[in-house]
């Protein structure tokens, strides 16, 4: 039976079906037929974390540069929605302490045009730390792009007529659909994958590989690492920009250096070098952790205390799960693998020949 | 006619020197070959010319223009490519994908056309896929193109990094120890290989060998040098009798 779905006419059919599956449940939930606004908010949230995590695939995992800088590049993203789309009547209230910055008080994007903004001012960020940093390498590299990320948030912090300090800005106009998080989302997956699958993302893998002989073949390593850098940020800014429509309000302690982890964490899990293995880890560990909230919840099991279930417990279990599939899927979910029906089907033969169930290696 | 000209090079670690005065000068269309002990400068003098080191002193010529000090990207786009002594292949890509990637640099569409797949890129994309397929066919190895670069047999793994340096569309070809680590009859395989190549694709060879029969068998001239000093340079017949040559690798005899 498994030959039988093995050919091109039911896999596309497949994926017809696949496809039709995901657009009525997201217009299921956004007509409120099913699901509530917790749920909406967790999809969206993981939605965002995936842009975020593919663009930083791009850059450690496609082109093998150890960059820490995702929270730096989101917060411009964030900062510049946010200071963009509030309604201008608004903005008094808000920059109570501090006066906004004239200029910038008179100008009101639409949010389509202040999130490509927000990505495009990332870019150019990246770029001006790239040109200094990106000549280190490995743990050098990851050191150094960290620090500029908390500078970033630093600057945000003091630079009270524009970012309103740790103030933070709020009523930024929240989005009304799902669409919004999820048609930007498969837009930005689309085209990094599109980016990988080119000749400028064998360029990126090449210098993966080994960078000596990257050089040797005529790749300039310089441009083509600043290149994957600027456009990680890009995305990285516009997933920041979605953030702060999602929640209606920045502030700098949101963009802490510990949020990058939440991203490494996250291709790491879902493989380092793979797109799909990361779209499915972003929303396993943002759902993920929101399940877990079980844990933090007093429990009393036939009238006694079950004394370790108290706030932050799930963190604890969480860690544990980490360990355990860092230990027995070194290389992540699907490692440089993409997700295919070939993968699924032939994973399926094998477990069917080995007996039942059975796991994967 | 020569491609390329090594002038007076000299490259210095420190206090050591790893080349001194080195004079080459490599003639068009020939197959010519460096030779010395162990350590004495050889993989130096490819690192020259191929931009990784620029040298302390003197310069390097190629086709009448000076690259010296230019980055080794730049030097490949100019039409010299190397191949290393210990393999470096793009080992997790398929052996399609390591010639691709050696077809990059002289893509002229940019990153946004080449992600939206607009047309003139993908023109491109499909001339470069035709071009590497035809190498690939000309070299033997179209039959792989689909397998991962590492899981070849060693041999095989040598003609790719060959063929991924032919795909730059490279006129000087330097080898650093093709035929290390085979084997007699895998060595000659290898030497009717690189004059297949030399006459198919009209190439220049400048290689480091440490196979002696090879080297005499294949070059048409041999450089030999000794702690960074180049001691002798001619025909296979006139270096292998050359009395410096003999002291350098079987040391100097001593009366008893």
């Amino acid at each position: 039976m498994i030959d039988k779905l093995n050919n091109k006419k039911t896999k596309s059919s497949m994926n017809i079906l696949l496809i039709i599956l995901f657009a009525s449940i997201i217009i299921l939930l956004d007509t409120d037929t099913i699901g509530d606004n917790y749920i909406r908010r967790v999809l969206n949230l993981s939605a965002i974390y995936t842009i975020v995590s593919v663009s930083m695939n791009l850059v450690n995992g496609f082109t093998g540069l150890f960059s820490l800088g995702q929270a730096g590049f989101m917060a411009i993203g964030a900062y510049t929605v946010a200071i963009f789309t509030v309604p201008l009547a608004e903005r008094a209230k808000i920059f109570y302490v501090v006066p906004q910055n004239p200029v910038l008080a008179q100008i009101e994007l639409p949010f389509a045009a202040a999130l490509i903004l927000g990505g495009l001012l990332a870019a150019l960020v990246a770029i001006l730390i790239g040109i200094p940093v990106l000549r280190l390498k490995r743990d050098y590299l990851a050191i150094a792009t960290l620090g500029f990320s908390e500078i970033i948030r630093i600057v945000l912090t003091n630079a009270k007529s524009i970012s309103n300090g740790a103030l933070g800005i709020k009523s930024i106009p929240v989005m009304p659909t799902m669409w919004v998080f999820f048609g930007v989302a498969i837009l930005s997956v689309a085209l990094i994958w599109l980016l990988i699958n080119s000749s400028y993302g064998r360029a990126f893998k090449a210098i993966r590989e080994d960078e000596v002989a990257a050089e040797a073949m005529g790749i300039n390593l310089f441009k083509h690492k600043v290149m994957s850098f600027a456009i990680g940020a890009f995305f990285a800014g516009i997933g920041g920009g979605l953030l702060a429509s999602l929640l209606a309000t920045v502030d700098p302690k949101q963009f802490y250096f510990t949020v990058t982890y939440s991203f490494l964490l996250i291709i790491v899990l879902g493989g380092m070098g793979s797109i799909s293995g990361t779209v499915i880890a972003s929303f396993v560990v943002t759902a993920g952790l929101e399940v877990l909230r079980f844990f933090d919840d007093p429990l009393t099991l036939f009238g006694i205390d079950i004394p370790i279930f108290r706030p932050g417990f799930r963190m604890v279990i969480f860690s544990l799960l980490l360990m355990i599939l860092v230990l027995f899927f070194r290389n992540g979910l699907l490692g440089q693998k993409e997700l295919s029906w070939k993968l699924i089907l032939d994973r399926l033969k094998r477990n069917k020949r080995t007996g039942k169930g059975g796991t994967a290696q | 006619m020569s491609i390329l000209k090594i002038n007076n090079v000299t490259m210095q670690f420190g206090g050591v020197t790893a080349v001194n005065n080195l004079n080459i000068e490599v003639q068009e269309g020939k197959i010519e070959a460096l030779i010395g002990p162990n350590g004495a400068g050889k993989t130096t003098a490819f690192n020259i010319i191929t931009g990784v080191y620029s040298p302390t002193k003197g310069n390097v010529i190629y086709k009448g223009e000076n690259i010296t000090g230019l980055t080794p990207d730049k030097i490949t786009k100019k039409g010299i490519a190397r191949t290393f002594q210990n393999i470096r292949l793009f080992k997790n890509l398929t052996v399609l994908d390591n010639i691709l990637i050696a077809n990059h640099l002289r893509i002229n569409s940019g990153f946004l056309s080449c992600t939206l797949r607009l047309p003139w890129s993908n023109r491109e994309e499909r001339h470069m896929l035709e071009k590497s397929e035809m190498l690939l066919d000309k070299l033997g190895l179209l039959g792989l193109k689909n397998e991962i670069a590492h899981s070849l047999p060693y041999g095989e793994q040598r003609r790719l990094e060959i063929a991924r340096a032919l795909a730059t569309d490279a006129k000087l070809l330097l080898l650093d120890e093709p035929a290390a680590g085979m084997n007699p009859s895998e060595t000659m395989e290898l030497s009717s290989f690189i004059h297949t190549i030399r006459d198919e694709f009209k190439l220049t060879i400048f290689m480091i060998e440490h196979h002696m029969d090879l080297v005499m068998e294949i070059s048409e001239k041999i450089y030999v040098l000794d702690f960074g000093q180049l001691i002798a340079e001619g025909s296979a017949n006139e270096v292998k009798n050359d009395h410096r040559v003999i002291e350098a690798y079987l040391g100097v005899e001593e009366d008893a």
